[in-house]
């Protein structure tokens, strides 16, 4: 059995009257790029704050590194690098100055020449000596990035770190996650509202809604057994249609336009439709396969 | 880490415009009042020892580098306070506003410790701005003014220090001016530690010690309860060292109280930032 980094369960926290977090309960292996996925005001933040112990949850239990925080606090969190929410950091000094500082209160000795390297691995080299509040958004993430990993942590927490990056940014920061998750076998929470950016990088997953865990579970298999929209384009567009209604029951929802055949199917069962049609003598000359994340997303939203 | 977070702190202060205010103010209305008086002084001590010229003989200059001082301490000690709360107050609300406090909790430093060294950088600055002060008023107006008795007119009279006995005066006036301003810094830090944003502790801090001063000095019998424990009540009491003799009792009395106000402050500001969540 895998190692578990974090488990957290059954979290509960309310700000004045107002419950952020409900019930979210999920566990991360050691060596997992884990998805925490959420619409916005999901309750995402509230339970990274809760596990980084910058808030105080009402109820449940989170375990980091198989302890609670009460007593291990310091040690739990010299194991973390994370950006919660933005990467904020002292306006008036510069990038190399904000993480001597920052790298001061990390738990780990690292030496000026770490900082520099560090600077360079998230591409801000030739900008050490610069202020922070010169800096872009996306430099700002990179800065952020590095406090998070200056340290040598074995578990990332990375709170929304794509948000307003521009798409060569983002590229950027997935490829980095990958790097540190295969090269550097970190375990890397991925806090997320967008589910294609959590298919491209995680291996395991949780969704959660208004405060609650929807789902959770391997990415792979999650995102398996959603539907997806299939485009066949065949010679004999009359057949097909028949065949779909006796062999699969699909009747509704298919769509056609005198060459080609659109329907809703689950991914399993695509390649039972394609062997069907070729036992049946169909010619087959494209399938395009269209998964409908966001429908699935918002399906998984809209169950809770 | 303790350690290593104050040497964080003090460079963040030290990187801080904002820090510098202080001591630029203070050098600015010190050095006024010095010019003034080397410009126009002997006219305005004759003017104010014109009624007891006649019954009391002086030797030497009245208007000396003692003198000085204490005229700007006396000046100063209400208005200092916010030079000190401007950097104090901000401590933990500053960081609150600027997201870094949010960087600082995932750190593997405690809560306390975050507070610990921020008292002791507040602490340190609040010492760097009482020496300055001290430097300017003292040092300087002796090296303008020259030394010589101190005349200060006090509730029970008119008392002459000789200028042999003076330095101790001012060492230990300086001390206590200290730790009224420490007071003070502790009380910022205490209203920082409640409040997101720089200028709510700022003003609160001073509103407080405008509060009190005018509680202070009302002559109401139901403030007279309270005048004794008030910290303004205690923020002159470096006056007490120029009195002959010099009231122990009274001084020691006025340092256990601001140093209840001091832990105080402090307690209530650790038990809140121990518990506080960090939203920003």
């Amino acid at each position: 059995m895998s190692q578990e980094v974090v488990s957290v369960r059954n979290l509960e926290k309310s700000f004045k009257g107002f419950q952020a977090v409900k019930d979210v309960s999920f566990t991360v292996k050691k060596n997992d790029v884990f998805g925490f996925l959420g619409p916005n005001g999901a309750g995402k933040s509230t339970s990274l704050r809760c596990m980084l112990s910058l808030i105080k949850e009402d109820a449940g239990e989170i375990k980091l590194f198989g302890q609670t925080m009460s007593g291990n606090r310091n040690k739990i969190l010299s194991r973390i690098g994370s950006i919660i929410e933005k990467p904020d950091f002292y306006k008036y000094l510069s990038a190399y100055k904000n993480l001597e500082l920052l790298a001061r209160i990390s738990g780990a000795r690292v030496s000026k020449s770490e900082l520099y390297d560090i600077l360079e691995f998230v591409g801000l080299q030739g900008r050490e000596k610069h202020r922070f509040r010169t800096f872009s958004h996306g430099m700002k993430q990179r800065l952020g990035i590095a406090q998070a990993l200056m340290h040598n942590p074995e578990l990332i927490i990375l709170d929304e770190p794509t948000t307003g990056l521009d798409p060569q940014g983002i590229v950027d920061i997935r490829n980095l996650i990958l790097k540190l998750s295969k090269e550097q076998g970190k375990t890397v929470i991925l806090s997320s509202h967008q589910l294609a950016e959590i298919e491209m990088i995680a291996n395991r997953m949780v969704i959660i809604n208004k405060g609650r865990t929807v789902i959770e579970g391997s990415v792979h298999e999650l995102l398996n057994t959603a539907q997806m929209i299939v485009r066949f384009q065949l010679d004999d567009i009359e057949r097909g249609l028949k065949l779909l209604s006796t062999d699969f029951s699909l009747t509704n929802n298919v769509q056609s336009d005198g060459t080609e055949l659109e329907f809703e199917i689950e991914k399993i069962r695509i390649a039972d439709v394609a062997e069907c049609f070729m036992k049946n003598g169909l010619r087959i000359y494209s399938i395009e396969q269209k998964r409908k994340l966001e429908d699935y997303f918002i399906k998984m939203i809209d169950q809770s | 880490m303790l350690f290593r977070n104050t040497i964080n702190e003090l460079i963040k202060i030290l990187s801080k415009p904002r820090s510098y205010i202080g001591f630029g103010a203070l050098t600015l209305l010190i050095g006024v009042i010095l010019i003034a008086m080397k410009a126009d002084g002997k006219n305005f001590i004759s003017f104010v020892t014109a009624s007891f010229e006649q019954t009391l003989s002086f030797n030497g200059d009245i208007l000396n580098g003692n003198l000085m001082a204490f005229v700007i301490l006396q000046m100063l000690i209400i208005h200092v306070p916010l030079l000190v709360a401007l950097v104090t107050g901000d401590l933990i609300s500053g960081e609150a506003a600027m997201g870094t406090l949010r960087m600082m909790g995932t750190k593997p430093i405690s809560r306390s410790a975050i507070l610990g060294s921020k008292f002791l950088a507040g602490a340190i600055y609040t010492f760097l701005l009482t020496l300055w002060m001290a430097f300017m008023a003292y040092g300087v107006g002796q090296w303008i003014f020259g030394s010589g008795d101190l005349i200060v007119l006090n509730n029970d009279g008119l008392v002459i220090v000789p200028a042999d006995d003076i330095t101790w005066r001012y060492l230990y006036g300086f001390g206590l001016a200290y730790l009224s301003l420490l007071a003070v810094a502790m009380m910022s830090i205490c209203f920082s530690v409640f409040s997101d944003n720089s200028i709510g502790p700022i003003v609160s801090t001073m509103a407080v010690i405008i509060l009190f001063t005018i509680i202070g000095s009302l002559d109401v019998p139901s403030f007279g309860n309270l005048q004794p424990f008030l910290l303004t009540t205690h923020m002159a009491s470096w006056r007490s060292l120029f009195e002959m003799p010099v009231p122990i009792n009274d001084i020691m009395n006025s340092i256990y109280i601001l140093l209840v106000h001091i832990i105080g402050f402090g307690v209530i500001a650790l038990w809140k930032f121990n518990n506080k969540d960090i939203n920003t």
